[in-house]
């Protein structure tokens, strides 16, 4: 072995070198390749990936701006922001879910309820988006995090600003709420080309001011240059443009009255707007029962979603705007008025009420068995006659009822600023033809004129309607948009941006009817059927009380106790005071309530007291039971 | 006297270096130890580790070194065999770690029998060939390929598809210069460039769902794709192919000065101390910096097949040739997967990635290839 070296041939050697030189020849040809390679890259391609890389390197962060607040008329903040952790999900970053969640829980508390509201989001959102699973961390909570963050690729711990609602479920429905962004709220963006100022916002207003203000609300978006790791880890900032918050929303509410208000209904179900009738500001907007809206913020979790959502109590439904209902006798100063403007009835013309009236083969009763007796204007209105009124409708017909109606806004939209306001039924010969199909029942019966006197039949009002088209009344016929915004303030300039009190229309009335009707409405208060409910105010009110009946009986005698709760008849009132020179004008309904001398009647003097004399009511207005026999 | 035996003892220490590869393996040292600061500049207990393996690797160097060639030979067919037995262990009883079953827990130690196939097999290989100088015949050529087939199958198997290409080239080199017919290696580079050519042509075919590969793992077939198409993948495997093009295109000529690659410091180059790490250097030091580090190679390369050619036995010719071209194709391979035309398989670039093992490995071979140099008269005397 040791002689192997003698033992090749110099042939076999000059082999070896050839094939060792085709190595050589391979090495060059192969790092060749290499190096054009190279070229074509870092040469030819430079450009290209250095923008690729710069693109990388930097990243243009949205810097979402300050929600704006909502403040009462006096300042108190009924929505704000703050700061807090929420440990986020990319579900596309993650490969299993459930076990990340599991393995989370682990570390932190992660509810049921959390779970399920997160599985919620997931089906309402794009996979590329970061869903929370948990929110507001405690500080405690982002360091246990923060240590075992490398497990968890696709969860961040993240800042962000919160919505609350600092007085729950207090003004809910006014206030509205905001929610994570949808489908369709990224159409009215886009639509008002304000897709670019969204970049990083997660939230938008689904209701109430919140919805209705929203691009007021939300402010301009920020943007920070940043350079930025792979991991997408912020590096260090390049350059800054910061955001312009929303603008804050001054209301022309006052909290303490729509606490007072709120509180006025208990556990009742109904709903209360009260107005100023020399602006048309909105003093206080009630739906009863509400709703808690900071819990739908991060989405609301189903439980609490069925709880609402499937309540007989439709906890959500804005009543004041969205719920029409049979204004029952509040309607008769209005009758009133409008007979004696068309010259149908003058103050001093009395009949004489038998307690009934007939028509066409039909009697129409009066509550008061065997009548009033005799009946002038101001009688009709303070012991609330019906037969006076069956008769008036029948000299007015319907059409000059409808017309001379709708000058106060009933049966349309008031344009309250907020979203959801129901049109109301204000009939009319043309508004059954175009309601109902079938000729025979597009055809309008002068019978059906006959109910529409005592604001009953087809009649339908939402509460902002009455409450509106009593303000206009209150105010001399001068009618004013309500509005519950008094102005727009920017946060950074001072700058207020008011929400004019335009007056929409001055009605041609003659003040000496006018004041013929309010001095009948303080007769109500003063001896007629909210006589109980106004003892010993110390200010002049007028009103009149209404009774909706939803329930017919035929001609049998209405007996409370045998009818269930949820066919009684809606209670109604509306009001204003002080009666000479008024400061606020407001409608009341109490669903189911029975009468509204009864039910809803104590509730407006809490409200009044309160705004008037700055009195405290003690606990829920009381039933004024004795007062069943009026409506 | 004292001076005496020192400078004895270092002309025995260090009298077994051959000069000029010394001196390119030298720079090649200190030109990686200027990339990797840059790439390990978050990770600062990396740039201590990486002394230590050095001082590691450089021991092994000059320990084999003195080993003889006449001392190798006899060492061949045990060390084979020990690392068959323990790639087969590794396959039975092996340690599995991402996905792949490459290490053997001893109980003190865990050790990657595979990375000492990339000696052992040429080491074989060189032996049998000459052991079999004197008639060489068809048959002996066919056994050496069963003596290549069997750790390469194995370790394509556990799956380690970068060593087993070491491997495997390591053998297709001493067959090769053994003197395989060109009336074979023809036929065979031609096929493989046809298999290539098809494989680009038809990728996106191929690589459709659901499209087995005989005898290719999922995740291999994966990387083919991706390296065909990265874009089809840019969140998983197609992220580092993007990134480490993105990385060595924006460097352009003169790169964009050391520590100043964005994409090395913030993060967007993946495994950017080993196996990524020519993409720090393209990105730092642009073409510049590649053109002098191929240059490097090929004087690596050059010296190593110049030492082939001035041996004296056929086993040193082979082992020499062969260590010198496992040199290439790590470079090669390295290279080409971070510029992009290569697919991602797990082999370092030479003498330059941080990582202790391939560094002791290559060092081992660099100590063979001086030994050769250093025993050629030996042999003769």
């Amino acid at each position: 072995m040791s002689n192997t070296e003698f033992r090749a041939p110099e042939q076999e050697n000059q082999r070896f070198r050839v094939r060792l030189a085709l190595a050589a020849v391979l090495a060059l040809l192969m790092f060749g390749a290499v190096l054009a390679r190279l070229v074509w890259l870092q040469v030819m391609q430079h450009e290209y990936y250095r923008t690729r890389a710069e693109d990388n390197r930097i990243s243009l962060a949205p810097i979402v701006p300050n929600r704006g607040l909502i403040l009462d008329r006096n300042g108190l903040v009924l929505a704000r922001n703050f700061s807090a952790y929420t440990l986020e999900i990319t579900p596309s970053k993650v490969a299993d879910l459930e076990a990340t969640i599991d393995e989370l829980s682990g570390l932190l508390e992660i509810q049921a309820r959390d779970r399920k509201r997160f599985r919620k989001l997931l089906e309402e959102s794009k996979n590329f988006e970061s869903l929370p699973i948990r929110t507001r961390l405690n500080d405690d909570e982002v360091a246990r995090f923060i240590a075992q963050r490398y497990r968890f690729p696709g969860v961040e711990v993240k800042a962000r600003l919160f919505r609350q609602y600092p007085y729950g479920d207090m003004a809910s429905h006014l206030l509205g709420y905001i929610g994570r962004i949808n489908d369709r709220d990224l159409d009215r963006i886009e639509e008002k080309g304000q897709y670019d100022n969204y970049q990083g916002s997660i939230y938008f207003g689904k209701s109430g001011l919140e919805q209705k203000y929203e691009f007021d609300l939300h402010g301009q978006t920020g943007f920070e240059e940043v350079e930025v790791s792979a991991g997408g880890r912020a590096v260090r900032v390049l350059s800054r443009t910061p955001p312009t918050p929303g603008n804050n929303l001054r209301l022309t509410v006052d909290l303490k009255l729509q606490q007072v208000a709120e509180q006025a209904f208990g556990e009742r179900r109904g709903a209360l707007v009260a107005i100023e009738p020399a602006t048309g500001g909105v003093l206080a907007l009630v739906s009863k029962p509400t709703f808690d809206p900071n819990l739908f913020v991060d989405g609301i979790d189903p439980q609490h979603w069925d709880s609402y959502n499937n309540s007989p109590d439709h906890p959500l439904l804005n009543r004041a705007i969205n719920a029409a209902y049979p204004p029952g006798s509040t309607f008769k100063p209005f009758m009133a008025l409008g007979a004696l403007t068309m010259g149908k009835r003058t103050p001093g013309q009395s009949i004489s009420d038998p307690g009934f009236f007939e028509f066409g083969g039909h009697t129409f009763r009066d509550d008061k068995k065997g009548g009033h007796g005799s009946v002038d204007m101001y009688k009709s209105i303070v012991a609330s006659c019906d037969t006076y009124y069956y008769r008036l409708a029948n000299d007015m017909g319907i059409d000059s009822i409808a017309a001379f109606m709708a000058q106060f806004g009933l049966g349309a939209r008031t344009g309250i600023d907020i979203d959801g306001e129901a049109n109301g039924i204000l009939p009319s010969q043309e508004w059954k033809r175009k309601r109902f199909r079938r000729p025979e029942q597009q055809k309008w019966y002068a019978g059906e004129t006959i109910s529409i006197g005592i604001g009953q039949g087809y009649n339908a009002y939402t509460p902002v309607q009455l409450a509106s088209a009593m303000a206009t009344l209150a105010n001399d016929g001068v009618r004013f948009r309500p509005h519950l915004v008094s102005y727009l303030e920017n946060v950074t300039t001072g700058e207020r941006r008011l929400i004019e009190p335009q007056p929409i229309a001055r009605l041609a009335l003659k003040q000496e009817h006018i004041d013929v009707i309010k001095h009948a409405m303080v007769g109500v208060n003063k001896e007629g059927t909210a006589t109980r409910a106004f003892m010993g105010a110390e200010y002049v009110s007028a009103g009149k009380t209404g009774t909706a009946q939803l329930f017919s009986l035929k001609g049998a005698e209405y007996k409370e106790g045998l009818v269930k709760e949820r066919l009684r008849d809606h209670a109604l009132f509306i009001a204003f005071a002080p009666a000479d020179k008024p400061k606020i004008a407001l409608a009341v309904l109490v669903e189911n309530g029975g009468f509204g001398a009864q039910a809803a009647a104590p509730i407006a003097r809490q409200v009044f007291d309160y705004w008037l004399l700055g009195k405290m009511p003690q606990g829920a207005a009381p039933e004024d039971n004795d007062a069943s026999d009026s409506n | 006297m004292q001076v005496t035996a020192i400078r004895q003892f270092l002309a025995r220490t260090f009298g077994v270096l051959d000069p000029p590869l010394t001196v390119i393996i030298a720079l090649l040292l200190a030109y990686a130890l200027i990339v990797i600061i840059s790439a390990t500049a978050d990770f600062t207990h990396r740039l201590d580790q990486h002394f230590v393996n050095l001082g590691v690797a450089l021991c092994a160097m000059l320990v084999v070194a003195r080993i003889p060639p006449q001392q190798l030979m006899t060492l061949a067919l045990p060390a084979y065999l020990v690392g068959l037995v323990l790639l087969v262990a590794v396959a039975v009883a092996g340690d599995v770690s991402k996905g792949a079953r490459r290490w053997l827990n001893l109980g003190i130690m865990r050790i990657q029998p595979s990375e000492m196939m990339k000696i052992a097999v040429p080491l074989m290989l060189a032996w049998y060939f000459h052991k079999h100088e004197a008639l060489l015949r068809a048959r002996d050529f066919l056994v050496a390929g069963v003596i290549l087939a069997l750790p390469v199958l194995l370790i394509a198997k556990q799956p380690d598809l970068g060593t087993a290409i070491l491997v495997l080239a390591a053998g297709v080199f001493v067959i090769f210069f053994a003197g395989l017919s060109y009336k074979l290696i023809l036929p065979l580079s031609l096929a493989g460039a046809i298999g290539v050519g098809a494989l680009v042509y038809y990728g996106e075919h191929l690589c459709a769902d659901g499209v087995d590969w005989p005898g290719i793992k999922e995740y291999q077939k994966h990387r083919i794709c991706t390296l065909l198409d990265p874009s089809s993948d840019p969140l998983g495997k197609g992220f580092h192919i993007i990134q480490s093009t993105i990385a060595v295109g924006s460097g352009g000529i003169v790169g964009k000065g050391w520590m100043k690659g964005t994409q090395t410091h913030l993060e967007f180059i993946p495994e950017r101390h080993t196996d990524f790490i020519f993409a720090v250097m393209a990105e730092e030091f642009g073409l510049v910096g590649a053109i002098v580090l191929v240059i490097m190679y090929l004087a690596l390369i050059t010296r190593g097949l110049m030492i082939a050619a001035q041996a004296t036995s056929l086993f040193s010719r082979l082992l020499a040739g062969s260590i010198t071209m496992i040199f290439f194709t790590y470079a090669f391979v390295n290279m080409g997967m971070v510029s992009g035309i290569l697919p991602v398989v797990g082999v370092p670039l030479p003498f330059v990635s941080y990582g202790g093992t391939a560094l002791v490995t290559l060092c081992t071979g660099l100590g063979i290839l001086m030994s050769i140099r250093k025993h050629r008269r030996l042999g003769q005397q």
